[in-house]
């Protein structure tokens, strides 16, 4: 098998590509058809035909300000460009004549006169469009030269001869910590503009100055890269054609002379990417156009974060120790493997078969997921696995399942283009799902509306360009108040679509339902006090979402993980069965899954209940299918979650844990009880990059691989399935799944995998929605959207099109019930938790990034009010203090986040800002409660006794002693 | 499991299958447990109900029972 592809076709075709009635013209006697709207460049591209240019590129709409791509086209007058010339029917048009061929040069001469001529020191030689473009038009010679010692008529000398300084002349912007913004190379094509716009929505850049004047200046005069709204996605650097926006490893390490495909290991949005190479060392992430997630975009970390994966602090051998107390000691792959083989059977032997268990990876392959919960289904003989997913979108699971059938996300990411109406509920799309983000400010630019439903006030709500219809700030913890009042003044002012609801959901239950809804205590009027949402509002809310056209939600963790989670769900569901929104492009309910992967953790059986595919452990027939083909027998009863392994630990029968790429004593809630579970156990088996938070009480460290280092596949939010390939190989010397599978044959497994394509091919063959998938297929289609069978070979980009996967969709009455945390004297005010973009998760991976000059420490955001009664100032130290514990960190006023409610981020493990979140979870799946804790502020000198306990704790537990010679 | 955590969670899930439509939610519950309590945490929670079942809720009562 290929383990690495040449990228298919990925010209740059000169602007984008248009959807229209086929047009047929001639482009240098050559017939081509292509879709109305497009413009005449991008018509001589596909018929193989490149046309000079300079400011047009396929990222971004045509401004045809150069004048490079001039052609001929006979009946008009003149040499129009053909960038902003749309094809019409018959044209006739000749792209090289003596002259367009003069007018070139002309402009080509002008450009030059003013560019300096280092093209041999230039860290864009050989990747540079002007120097192409230079060539391409037979540039020969530039008559134009500055004036002798008058004020210099360039802006790339930074003195004239006489030593005077050039006015023109800007000295580089160095600020950002990925990019430079060299002005002296600057050809003011606006591309860079364009496309922060465009691609992005930031708008954090605009040409300053007129004619000869111009500038690209990103925010006011005062700023630079850093200071200014640029949220560093590199839309622009990848957009310029010139050196003046640069990446920084370009610059350092010159142009890269391979590139493998492969998909970011960050975020659930799943974009795919170039990795730009020389010979084994990455030199640069470009976003790829073909990848159907992101579509050429991508965000600061995808394109920049990935230095962790060189970072120092990485372990590169196994280590082991008898106790925690004890210093790690660098052992050979085979000391620890049989270490570990030989504490996990000994524990089963003496406390159970059910003793031990297993966390998968949100963030490595399905192919390294599906291995670890085969280890403790076939090897260890019991369903003690869970994965992160339990603390983020677990509700997710059991709420659309209950209601449609299936946990699946309904659309694709494309799917926004044909919305009209978008709900984001509890989630920060700006923040936590980048790239996501910006194909929604595209089409809500394009007047699609907003409604935005959560307690701050987050980007969307209003930004440059982009202003939400609605932002109903509700109280945290009263989501399913509010769904259910939308859909109370949705049943009742008869907004709903009865022929939909008729056709495809299950008529009594609606009846049931309806009559739930439409009581008074659920109207918005009634639920105010309580929700803290104005009822006009939330009613005109809910009136726009049933009659604005294409209604779809969006939602992610300030839904699922609450006490009533799953309730939220099934609520969104209502909602969306009540309009009329499943089932066609532009609509649909869509979780935005967390981390990478985590949509193919959950798909492969990572839960304890639940084998591949979703299938309950206690069916005999699912039983029997993993029975045949591993050739053991699988236990029919659920295993333990997450925090019941945790709660087993402290009460003595579970003992021993194989943690796969996960930090949970970072990341889930209540450290306090997370550590003294970890510290019952007597056998950690920590697989990771890094000694993290969790191998603080760890036995056994395996070192991990990065996802540049292993072929594999992830599966992003939309379900689809995107692979991962090997750019180099493993520091660690293992991939993963090679190291899973070395410890499962320590304990007697006897498995032989030589490469993922089997892992793969045993997932096809075992689980019926991946019956079609396989590396072959993958590698054709570039990805695959899940389910791939028979009925859908090509996969399916749309759920329940013709019907729900369950039959008839259910409505499920959601009655709101208020958490037990709840604020009083002591505690009175809610603290919720959020991400920030620059910094991901626990940020094991961002903090070892330059990403850290964006977000270096988390923040408490409060609100004046609250500051005030406390006399807290802005960039004070707090106490932050809960009945779970107290962690101290420092404060920024803001008016984001109304009175009563707090918000912090937990990147940073010296936060550690779940020792403050309680054990209080979802009903149904245990999902913790991470977004509603009862708190209090108060003005504090330094770190808690906690903290600096913590600190000294972690200190000698990460202690290592020099390998013995 | 500490009894006040096992009571709580128990109690939540009753919590809302009694709002739903029918007579049924013992049953409901029931099933609830069996499919996502593992074997260990139903144990308890049936030596729980044996001894009293303090602060369970009815409708716990009456799954514990069946399970
Ligand atoms: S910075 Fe680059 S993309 Fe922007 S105007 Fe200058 S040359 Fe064009
Ligand atoms: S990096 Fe992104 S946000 Fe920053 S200026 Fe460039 S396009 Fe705009
Ligand atoms: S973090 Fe998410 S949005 Fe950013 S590049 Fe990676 S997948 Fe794309
Ligand atoms: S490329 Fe058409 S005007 Fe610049």
């Amino acid at each position: 098998m290929k383990d690495f592809i040449i990228p298919w076709d990925d010209r740059d075709m000169g602007t984008p590509a248009k959807e229209g009635a086929p047009v047929t013209l001639s482009i240098d006697g050559f017939e081509v058809t292509v879709p109305e709207g497009t413009s005449v460049m991008r018509a001589a591209a596909e018929a193989g035909i490149q046309v000079p240019k300079l400011c047009a590129t396929d990222s971004v709409e045509a401004f045809g300000s150069c004048r490079l791509c001039v052609v001929e086209i006979e009946g008009r007058r003149g040499t129009p460009a053909s960038c902003t010339t749309p094809v019409a029917e018959g044209m006739v048009v000749h792209t090289q004549s003596s002259k367009v061929r003069k007018i070139r040069k002309g402009v080509m001469e002008l450009y030059i006169s003013d560019h300096p001529l280092d093209c041999l020191t230039c860290a864009a030689n050989g990747d540079c469009e002007l120097q192409d473009m230079a060539g391409a038009v037979g540039l020969r010679d530039v008559r134009y030269t500055a004036p002798g010692n008058a004020g210099l008529a360039n802006h790339f000398e930074a003195r004239n001869t006489s030593g005077e300084a050039n006015a023109q002349w800007m000295p580089k912007d160095e600020s950002n910590p990925y990019f430079t913004y060299d002005p002296s190379k600057c050809i003011v094509c606006s591309r860079c503009v364009r496309a922060c716009e465009e691609v992005q929505g930031t708008f954090a850049l605009t040409i300053a100055g007129r004619g000869f004047d111009s500038r690209v200046s990103a925010g006011g005069a005062a700023d630079d890269f850093l200071s200014s709204d640029c949220v560093s996605c590199g839309a622009c650097v990848q957009a310029c054609p010139t050196a003046t926006l640069q990446e920084k490893s370009v610059i350092e390490m010159g142009t890269p002379d391979r590139s493998v495909v492969t998909t970011c290991a960050y975020c659930g949005v799943g974009c795919s990417f170039k990795a730009e190479i020389q010979g084994d060392q990455l030199v640069r992430m470009v976003p790829y156009k073909h990848g159907k997630a992101n579509r050429g975009h991508s965000c600061v970390k995808g394109r920049f974060a990935y230095g962790y994966a060189t970072h120092r602090d990485r372990i590169l051998h196994p280590m082991i120790r008898d106790s925690i107390d004890e210093p790690w000691r660098e052992v050979s792959w085979d000391e620890a493997l049989s270490f570990a083989a030989a504490r996990m059977r000994g524990l089963q032997e003496k406390y159970g078969k059910k003793s031990i268990g297993v966390i998968t990876s949100s963030r490595c392959t399905n192919e390294e997921t599906f291995l670890v919960q085969k280890l403790t289904r076939a090897v260890f003989g019991n369903n003690n696995t869970d994965t992160c997913a339990r603390v983020c979108h677990s509700p997710t699971g059991y709420g659309l399942g209950q209601t449609f059938g299936t946990s699946a996300g309904t659309q694709d990411f494309d799917s926004v283009e044909h919305t009209d109406v978008v709900i984001v509920i509890g989630a920060n799309p700006t923040d936590g799902h980048p790239v996501f983000a910006s194909r929604l400010k595209k089409r809500l630019r394009q007047g699609a509306k907003l409604i935005v439903i959560d307690p701050r006030r987050i980007d969307l709500v209003k930004s440059a360009h982009i202003e939400a219809a609605h932002h109903l700030p509700l109280r945290p913890g009263t989501n399913v108040a509010v769904v259910t009042a939308l859909a109370h003044t949705i049943v009742t002012e008869k907004l709903y679509d009865e022929a939909y609801i008729r056709e495809r959901c299950d008529w009594d239950e609606f009846q049931d339902y309806a009559e739930f809804v439409s009581d008074a205590r659920h109207s918005p009027e009634a639920t105010e006090m309580l929700t803290g949402v104005p009822a006009d509002e939330l009613r005109a809310a809910a009136r726009l979402f049933a009659t604005g056209g294409n209604g779809a939600i969006y939602y992610g963790l300030g839904v699922t993980e609450h006490s009533q989670g799953s309730t939220t769900v099934m609520g969104i569901a209502n909602l969306a069965m009540l309009t009329g929104n499943v089932g066609r492009k532009g609509v649909g309910v869509n979780p935005l899954r967390g981390q990478n992967n985590v949509q193919g953790s959950c798909d492969m059986g990572s839960f304890p209940h639940e084998l591949p595919g979703y299938r309950h452990v206690k069916l005999p027939e699912v039983r029997k299918i993993f029975e045949e083909a591993w050739g053991v027998e699988i236990d029919p009863e659920p295993g333990l979650r997450i925090p019941n392994m945790l709660d087993a630990a402290v009460d003595g029968t579970f003992k021993g844990l194989y943690c796969q790429g996960e930090d949970i004593l970072q990341s889930d809630p209540d450290t306090k009880h997370v550590a003294a579970g970890l510290a019952a156990m007597e056998c950690v088996i920590v697989h990771d990059l890094f000694l993290n938070e969790t191998a603080n009480y760890a036995h056994v460290f395996l070192p991990g691989s990065t996802f540049l280092e292993k072929d594999g596949t992830f599966t992003n939010a939309e379900r689809r399935i995107n692979r991962v390939r090997e750019v180099m190989k493993p520091m660690n010397g293992y991939a993963d799944w090679e190291v899973t599978q070395m410890l499962a044959n320590a304990m007697g497994a006897g498995w032989n995998y030589t490469h993922p394509s089997q892992i793969m091919a045993e997932i096809a063959e075992t689980t019926p929605s991946f019956a079609g998938v396989s590396y072959e297929a993958l590698e054709e289609k570039g990805s695959i959207q899940w389910p791939c069978n028979e009925a859908h070979p090509d996969g399916t980009p749309l759920m329940h099109v013709d019907g729900f996967v369950r039959g008839k969709g259910r409505f499920i009455v959601t009655e709101y019930v208020a958490t037990d945390e709840k604020t009083g004297p002591r505690f009175p005010l809610l603290l919720t938790t959020g991400r920030i973009l620059s910094q991901y998760n626990v940020g094991a991976q961002t903090r070892r990034t330059e990403n850290v000059v964006w977000h270096d420490q988390d923040i408490l955001e409060i609100h004046a009010h609250d500051a005030e009664n406390r006399g807290v100032k802005d960039g004070d130290w707090i106490r932050l203090a809960s009945r779970s514990g107290e962690t101290t960190l420092r404060a920024h006023i803001t008016d984001r986040v109304s009175p009563g409610v707090v918000y912090t981020t937990f990147h940073h493990p010296d936060t550690q800002a779940n020792v403050v979140t309680t054990d209080y979870s979802d009903w149904a799946t245990n999902c913790p409660e991470y977004k509603v804790t009862a708190v209090q502020v108060s003005p504090s000198n330094g770190p808690t006794d906690w903290q600096e306990d913590y600190a000294a704790q972690a200190e000698k537990a990460r202690r290592i002693l020099p390998a013995a010679e | 499991m500490s009894p006040e955590k096992m009571v709580r969670m128990a109690n939540q899930i009753a919590t809302f299958f009694k709002t739903q439509p029918g007579q049924d939610a013992a049953e409901k519950v029931a099933s609830h447990l069996r499919d996502f309590w593992e074997p260990r945490m139903r144990a308890q929670l049936k030596t729980y109900v044996e001894e009293g079942g303090a602060g369970l809720d009815d409708a716990v009562i009456g799954a514990a029972r069946q399970l």
